[in-house]
């Protein structure tokens, strides 16, 4: 498989929390050449065994879905009002260009421009009331001709590379984990493993609290990424991971204490394959982990990420090197769990 | 062993969330073989099984404690850290620390001109070794540590000490299994947990695996009667408190007029606890699976989520006095009927 290939075409993909189709009808079609048992259940995600060792098994889990922005109002002018899915943060909204709704329309966010701001009003970021999404359409009804209320617009970015090693791109949170799971479930390497595409992550990790709860996993490893702050205005002590020092292994976040056992396990397979690691150095916002590890009596689990910066923007940047150790760690120890 | 020596054992262990193995050691140790079977789950839930007819009750106390969490280490040696758990940065100016491999440390904070500019960004721990490679032979990032504070037995029968929430609890179960005699009317599994502080999380999944039809959880509560305190109607001394409420669980009626009459019939003084803000394992044991009827014995604490976190003697023992006298009787059926 070429990596940053599928990874601009997962990244590219629009799918929101709630609609994650585009992304589990792409890995779909990927799959469907191997001789995988597949599956997708009641709330979108998608499940995957691959090998036929029997008794108990590892699952790895990625979720599909971006953060995005859902259509709520059409305003007597054809401008629309919107609200964030999952969290964004609204400065890094301004003016960027989106594609908007089920036809894929193209349009972008306005603002007050500065010509016409009060004294003071540019020390504060605009509030959700003050953005707008733009289509052009001169007013309600023609508005409401293209498009209706709870549609979703992703953010208009085209995955690219910046430089030998740096990708950038929109929805790497997190396709990056997709492709981790995808690379390891194509390729031949004779392992078994269960394998959970989730939804809803960006909205409370709901679709791996179902997952968990189907696949009845005996161990589960997370494929997240993770905020890289390694930028001037940080103190290293506050970076959280660093790009390019490799994949790294979560202690604890806002949902698990993760299995010390199991992010042992993580260290020593790296050490012994050579592949460079590092610990996440912050302990705060969510993953899928926790309701996975909490699911029915309890599943060992830990958390693994790519190293990335600027997430939850348009444009997220990641090493392809910090992608490809990711993927040689997880092989590493899945063949330990065999 | 008696109850106060039981409560110096478990509040001097190091046991902070995800790490509880040495107060689950030792409470293992503690109950010997009085039950007719123990187990831990993949977890590391402790469950303490004394076989029986229907229905099932489940009584759980967390082993944790509040603690930390070390995320980075400097080229001085000096370690920056994360709270595991509700606990306010200001409680940890000066205080020591301790780790699992018996390594102790100092918390302070950077130069500040203003206490309200404290987070825990600004905090460290200090282990008094010189340098990066000197310290990662002794510590690595993630690993945890809890307060360092010896338990004090105070005139007037109170006791002092770090990890009173909740090891209190755990004192009162394992002294409440030392007591009970006799077959029991019905099935009652002691389920000491983990990770509480962390969101009620050990409970949640022992619930899901042991299926209890009724579930009692035993923990500290806050308590209003200090100084200028916030309002409170519970106060040290005056009786363990049957929980009504919390953020987490409304008390099912039956299972707290349950509770109020074993009281009232073996006259034992008793509290009512409203509390505004905070939350116990019954608030993950009732929503589990289709739901259980649960409620929770509450000991009254001073200072909770502090380095000294005070409860009183006359408490405990009633607790346990309590708790033999609810389990001794029999419960109603199990709940749910034909409409």
């Amino acid at each position: 498989m070429k990596i940053k290939e599928t990874l601009a075409e997962l990244s590219n993909l629009r799918a929101v929390s709630g609609a994650e189709t585009e992304v589990s009808s792409y890995l779909l079609d990927r799959l469907e050449a191997g001789r995988f048992q597949l599956r997708v259940d009641s709330i979108g995600n998608l499940l995957v065994r691959k090998g036929s060792k029997k008794g108990k098994r590892v699952m790895l889990s990625a979720h599909m879905d971006e953060v995005g922005l859902m259509i709520m109002d059409f305003e007597k002018s054809g401008l629309l009002r919107f609200r964030a899915i999952g969290g964004i943060d609204n400065r890094v909204l301004v003016a960027k260009r989106l594609r908007v709704g089920f036809h894929d329309l193209p349009g972008i966010i306005g603002s007050k421009p500065i010509h016409l701001q009060k004294k003071g009003e540019q020390d504060k970021p605009f509030n959700d009331n003050a953005l707008y999404i733009d289509c052009g359409f001169k007013n309600r009804e023609e508005a409401s001709n293209y498009l209706k209320v709870g549609e979703y617009a992703t953010f208009d970015v085209k995955c690219a590379a910046i430089s030998k090693n740096a990708l950038r791109g929109k929805a790497f949170d997190d396709r990056a984990g997709c492709l981790v799971l995808l690379y390891l479930l194509l390729e031949k390497n004779g392992l078994s493993f269960d394998a959970a595409f989730t939804v809803q992550e960006e909205v409370g990790t709901r679709g791996a609290q179902i997952a968990a709860y189907t696949m009845e996993p005996d161990r589960a490893l997370v494929v997240e990424t993770t905020a890289a702050a390694d930028t001037p205005e940080t103190e290293q002590e506050l970076s959280s991971t660093i790009l390019g020092q490799g994949p790294a292994i979560s202690l604890m976040d806002s949902t698990i204490m993760v299995d010390r056992q199991l992010r042992t396990e993580l260290a020593m397979a790296a050490e012994k394959a050579g592949i460079s690691y590092q610990y996440r150095r912050f302990t705060g916002a969510g993953t899928d982990g926790g309701a996975i590890a909490y699911s029915r009596s309890g599943v060992k689990t830990a958390v693994l990420s790519v190293p990335c910066r600027y997430l939850h923007s348009p444009h997220s940047v990641l090493y392809e090197s910090d992608l490809k150790s990711t993927v040689d760690l997880v092989r590493s120890w899945l063949e330990e769990q065999q | 062993m008696l109850l106060d020596k039981v409560l110096k054992t478990l509040t001097e262990l190091y046991g902070p969330p995800g790490e509880e193995e040495a107060v689950r050691e030792k409470i293992a140790e503690l109950i010997g073989k009085r039950a007719d079977s123990a187990y831990t789950d993949q977890l590391g839930n402790l469950f303490v099984l004394f076989k029986g007819n229907a229905p099932k009750i489940m009584v759980s106390a967390h082993m944790d404690e509040i603690g930390v969490i070390v995320t980075n280490i400097d080229e001085k040696g000096f370690l920056r850290f994360a709270p595991l758990g509700g606990l306010a940065p200001y409680t940890l100016i000066g205080q020591r620390l301790k780790f699992r491999s018996g390594l102790k440390g100092l918390v302070y904070h950077e130069k500040i001109k203003d206490l309200k500019e404290l987070n825990w960004t600004r905090l460290y721990i200090d282990i008094g070794l010189k340098s990066k490679p000197e310290a990662e032979k002794t510590v690595s990032i993630g690993d945890l540590a809890c307060l360092d504070q010896p338990f004090v037995d105070l005139p007037g029968g109170r006791y002092l000490a770090k990890a009173m929430d909740n090891r209190a609890g755990c004192a009162v179960l394992v002294e409440t299994i030392n007591s009970l005699k006799g077959p029991l009317p019905q099935e009652v599994c002691f389920v000491f947990t983990i990770q509480e502080e962390l969101g009620l999380r050990g409970a949640k999944t022992a619930a899901f695996g042991y299926e209890p039809d009724y579930g009692l959880a035993v923990d500290v509560t806050l308590v209003g009667d200090t100084p200028k305190s916030a309002t409170m109607a519970v106060s040290l001394g005056m009786g363990p408190a049957i929980k009504v409420k919390d953020s987490s669980v409304v008390t099912h009626p039956l299972v707290r007029r349950f509770m109020v009459d074993r009281a009232d019939n073996l006259k034992i003084a008793y509290q009512l606890e409203v509390l505004e803000r905070g939350g116990t394992d019954a608030g993950a044991i009732h929503l589990s699976r289709a739901g259980v009827p649960s409620g929770a014995l509450s000991i009254p604490c001073r200072y909770v989520h502090t380095p000294s976190e005070m409860v009183d003697s006359a408490d405990l023992q009633n607790a346990v006095s309590l708790l033999c006298g609810i389990l001794s009787a029999p419960w109603p059926a199990v709940m749910g009927r034909q409409l």
